[in-house]
């Protein structure tokens, strides 16, 4: 009886002291928040010490909160933020040069170039439409093929697009426009287009969701998202425009001076391996992991080869200017839509 | 009167009991806590208008650059001309249901105060969704707009009234369900007709609740964000715009210069109320007596279809949300599921937020009611230490004009710089929980003063030459008699802090995220059915919070407030 007793209170003492032991990982994210409970799982299960805390907010909001946060980061590590952002707060001296275990077996051109790697690429999401073919058919809408198609009168009212400040699927539209057709060209595009926009969303996936609901028929978003909605019933169809698509790179850096650092880097090389990249490629199309990326159903066709060449030291260094411009032209200028 | 000359002794100091020097150190330690709670993080805000993106003093440069940017300027006059003619519209709904509560002899009125009341219990951001689904592109009545689109001043107007109008209605009622009948049987003696009587006597007594509720309203309109976010559309205010260029463009700088500017009418209504309060006088003096409503069945019948009209509406846009939390695929499958209530794949939302939800909700609800009460009592009852009065009050009345998004950031600012000794709040349930009952301090306060001061100030002259101490007759007079009132504040502070998205979207961590904070978030990320169910959930939760209040107020009513004789 006695025996028993010492045993079971040795036991629970155990149990607490391993409970205590687990560290706790601050992980500021923009990952979509229907993936990040199966990450975590995914996580914990390999590494039982970590207990994964995500922050999950949209990619401006979570940049925002980083730059707040600056003079006391709070965060032990940023996970699936666009890199334009990461490099951002790279410049700024914000984070920690860590070489993850087997960072070499990822294509090198989506890690830093510094050595060692202050910021680690993880996958690709890209640019799509959203459009809804039931409301199409009410309203004789065509089914658009290009970003010009978009600028037609038939379609006045009728489109919905991210705010680039807010969301990171918004800035690569920006950035991929003027980085495809230069400055003027795509100003004046996106003077057009602002004509015929009803409103722009905070969150990039939100476009898609109203093209989903039938509120407005057109979602400027990204292919992850018009693929859910798919599969979920919705009767969109998700596209690739002809011209070519904007994309950014979601990666994960280390905050400098965390009190966890051991933890962080477990967790850097756990977002390296081929599991990782497996599970990312689940819904994305582009991995860092070169041969482990397959088709995603319901992806637009021939998507990867209508991604643009992308310059990220070009985009994040004009980053600000660009949302500065479009902030000037856009924001609050216009009434609402008659 | 030459006689009392010639013997007066020469002028001394009086000096100061031990009441009065009790009051005075608690004055001072409320200065100290509105100082640290609200005082000293805007003051940082302030700095931080004036600075560049690297901390260097700038002086006016982000002033200019506003004031030089048509897109952003448009904001003021946006935002006021839809503040205003949101609260034109909230204060005569809200003056009528008062009136047809208080002075008609109408049916149900319990029911319909509930009704009006239920507003109060969800996110400012659920009029909005429901709206989207009333008269959205999909919407059920989209017809009723004649083709106008709700994203944009109508959808915030209609929003904004939703929302508010229990708060102007709660201020109201106060105002007018204290009455001295010897007034109005003066006034019907004296042969006035009834307009006359309503113009002379009703008006007047309610003057100051009036202007009040103008005050609250407004500028509660003008700080939500809520409804400008998620119905506003490309339609510009203010509150959006600090959204904006905080978190998309990451200007702080300029988020604190927009926020100074929605500071201005607070400061007009500031003055406003002071002298408003200079003129008021006890309603109920110790010698009043309560006034009766008597039938007129005219009257009440226009009373009665005016409430029903209100209610029928409140409850129509509640109903629209809570179809729209059960709607399986809108508009495409109208067929019923719960499945927008499993949050664990909708952004942010999860049912661990709902629990903290309610935590942070009972902390804030009792630590708050308790401040603020003592808080008014303090600057009302006190007898010295004017200017502190005044400043303590002034600052009791900021939180309102401060939009809790401001608040917030500013927060961050001082709890997260390093060095700063309360730094170990930054993250934690304690700094929601003072943020929130930094944010709705004001309308609390202003509850609290307006049951004080319909207390006669003889009840403490004359405890005083009993020589009874103060914190005595507070316990055992003061506070009985305003108990309604201080439940009322502790249900305002709980049923607040459930649907408070502002104040907190920039302070919660993982280990605190919030029920209201998820609503923003899955309508932000285009989960409305998921967001309309959170949405939903903290009604239920709080409506039943308020049910209990409601039992336990008519009890306490008979105990304590047989005195109004009603």
């Amino acid at each position: 009886m006695k025996f028993v007793t010492v045993f079971g209170a040795l036991v629970l003492a155990g149990a607490a002291f391993s409970l205590h032991a687990k560290t706790e990982l601050l992980v500021y994210t923009a990952v979509e928040a229907d993936e990040l409970a199966k990450f975590k799982t995914a996580i914990e299960a390999d590494y039982p010490d970590l207990d994964i805390q995500w922050v999950r907010d949209s990619t401006g909001i979570i940049t925002a909160k980083l730059l707040a946060e600056k003079a006391n980061p709070q965060a032990d590590v940023v996970w699936g933020l666009a890199v334009t952002s990461l490099k951002l707060l790279a410049d700024q001296g914000y984070f920690q040069p860590y070489a993850p275990k087997g960072v070499e077996a990822l294509d090198q051109k989506y890690v830093d170039s510094a050595k060692p790697s202050q910021w680690v690429g993880q996958r690709v999401w890209v640019a799509s439409l959203c459009f809804n073919t039931v409301e199409a058919e009410k309203n004789k809408l065509p089914t658009p093929a290009s970003w010009q198609d978009l600028t037609k009168p038939e379609f006045n009212g009728k489109v919905v697009m991210p705010n680039p400040s807010s969301s990171g699927t918004g800035f690569l539209d920006v950035s991929a426009w003027i980085q495809m057709w230069g400055e003027e060209k795509a100003w004046k595009y996106m003077d057009a287009l602002h004509d015929n926009i009803a409103q722009y969303t905070h969150s990039g996936s939100k476009p898609c969701k109203m093209a989903a609901a039938g509120e407005i028929p057109v979602g400027i978003s990204f292919a992850y998202r018009g693929a859910q909605e798919k599969s979920k019933g919705a009767p969109i169809e998700v596209i690739a425009p002809k011209e070519g698509v904007g994309w950014d790179l979601e990666s994960f850096a280390i905050v400098k001076n965390t009190k966890k650092l051991e933890a962080a880097k477990q967790l850097a090389d756990w977002s390296v391996t081929r599991k990782a990249n497996e599970m990312y490629s689940e819904g994305y199309a582009v991995v860092a992991m070169p041969g482990v990326a397959k088709p995603v159903p319901h992806y637009p066709e021939g998507i990867s080869s209508k991604m643009i060449k992308n310059d990220f030291e070009w985009a994040a260094k004009h980053r600000e200017a660009i949302l500065a411009e479009w902030a000037k032209r856009y924001d609050g200028k216009s009434e609402p839509k008659k | 009167m030459a006689e009392a000359a010639v013997l007066a002794p020469p002028r001394i100091r009086p000096r100061l009991s031990r009441d009065e020097w009790l009051m005075g150190g608690g004055l001072c330690v409320l200065a100290l806590y509105l100082a640290i709670t609200l005082l000293v993080p805007l003051v940082i805000m302030l700095a931080k208008s004036m600075q560049d993106r690297d901390g260097v003093f700038v002086s006016l440069a982000n002033f200019i650059k506003y004031f030089t940017n048509p897109a952003l300027t448009g904001a003021i006059g946006h935002s006021l001309w839809v503040s205003a003619l949101a609260t034109l519209i909230v204060i005569a709904l809200a003056f009528g249901y008062a009136y047809a509560l208080t002075r008609g002899c109408i049916p149900f009125k319990g029911f319909f105060r509930l009704v009006a009341m239920a507003p109060l219990l969800a996110p400012s951001l659920l009029s909005a969704i429901a709206l989207i689904y009333l008269f959205g592109n999909q919407g059920a009545l989209k017809g009723w707009l004649f083709g106008e689109s709700i994203y944009g001043p109508i959808g915030i107007v209609l929003g904004s009234v939703f929302w508010t109008f229990p708060h102007a209605l709660i201020i109201l009622i106060t105002a007018l369900s204290t009455a001295d009948a010897r007034l109005y049987e003066a006034s019907e003696s004296l042969g006035a007709s009834r307009w006359r009587t309503f113009a002379t006597v009703t008006l007047p007594g309610a003057r100051y609740g009036l202007i009040s509720a103008i005050f609250v309203v407004f500028t509660l309109v003008i700080t939500d964000f809520g409804v400008p976010k998620v119905i506003g559309g490309q339609f510009n205010m203010l509150a959006t715009d600090i959204y904006k260029q905080v978190v998309g463009q990451q200007n702080f700088q300029m988020g604190a210069v927009v926020s100074l500017i929605l500071l201005l009418p607070a400061v007009v209504a500031f003055f406003v109320e002071r002298w408003a309060q200079s003129r008021q006088s006890s309603a109920v003096s110790s010698r009043a007596v309560p006034y009766h409503p008597k039938p007129r069945p005219v009257r009440d019948l226009a009373l009665l279809g005016l409430v029903s009209l209100v209610a029928l509406v409140i409850l129509g846009i509640l109903g629209m949300a809570a179809f729209a939390s059960l709607a399986k695929l809108w508009p495409y499958d109208l067929s019923l599921t719960l499945r927008h209530y499993d949050f664990n794949t909708a952004d942010g939302g999860s049912w661990t937020a709902y629990g903290n939800s309610i935590e942070m909700a009972f902390y804030t609800a009792v630590l708050g009611s308790l401040v603020v009460f003592s808080g008014a009592y303090l600057v009302e009852k006190t007898r010295i230490a004017k200017p502190l009065r005044t400043a303590t009050h002034l600052l009791a009345l900021i939180p309102m004009a401060v939009p809790g998004m401001v608040l917030g950031l500013a927060y961050i600012f001082f709890f997260n710089a390093p060095g700063n000794p309360l730094n170990f709040l930054y993250g934690s349930m304690a700094i929601l929980v003072l943020a929130t009952i930094a944010h709705f301090y004001t309308v609390s306060h202003l509850t609290a003063l307006t049951a004080l001061k319909q207390l006669d100030p003889e009840f403490e002259s004359v405890s005083a030459s009993l020589k009874t101490p103060f914190y005595r007759t507070a316990w055992r007079v003061t506070a009985p008699m305003c108990l309604p009132a201080i439940l009322d504040i502790a249900i305002y502070f709980f049923v607040n802090a459930m649907t408070t998205v502002s104040a907190v979207v920039f302070l919660y961590s993982p280990a605190t995220t919030l029920a209201s904070v998820a609503v923003l978030n899955m309508d932000d990320a285009g989960d409305t059915a998921p967001a309309a169910a959170m949405a939903m959930l903290i009604v239920f939760t709080a409506g039943a919070v308020r049910l209990l209040h409601a039992g336990s107020s008519r009890w306490l009513h008979r105990r304590t407030q047989a005195w109004r004789g009603c």
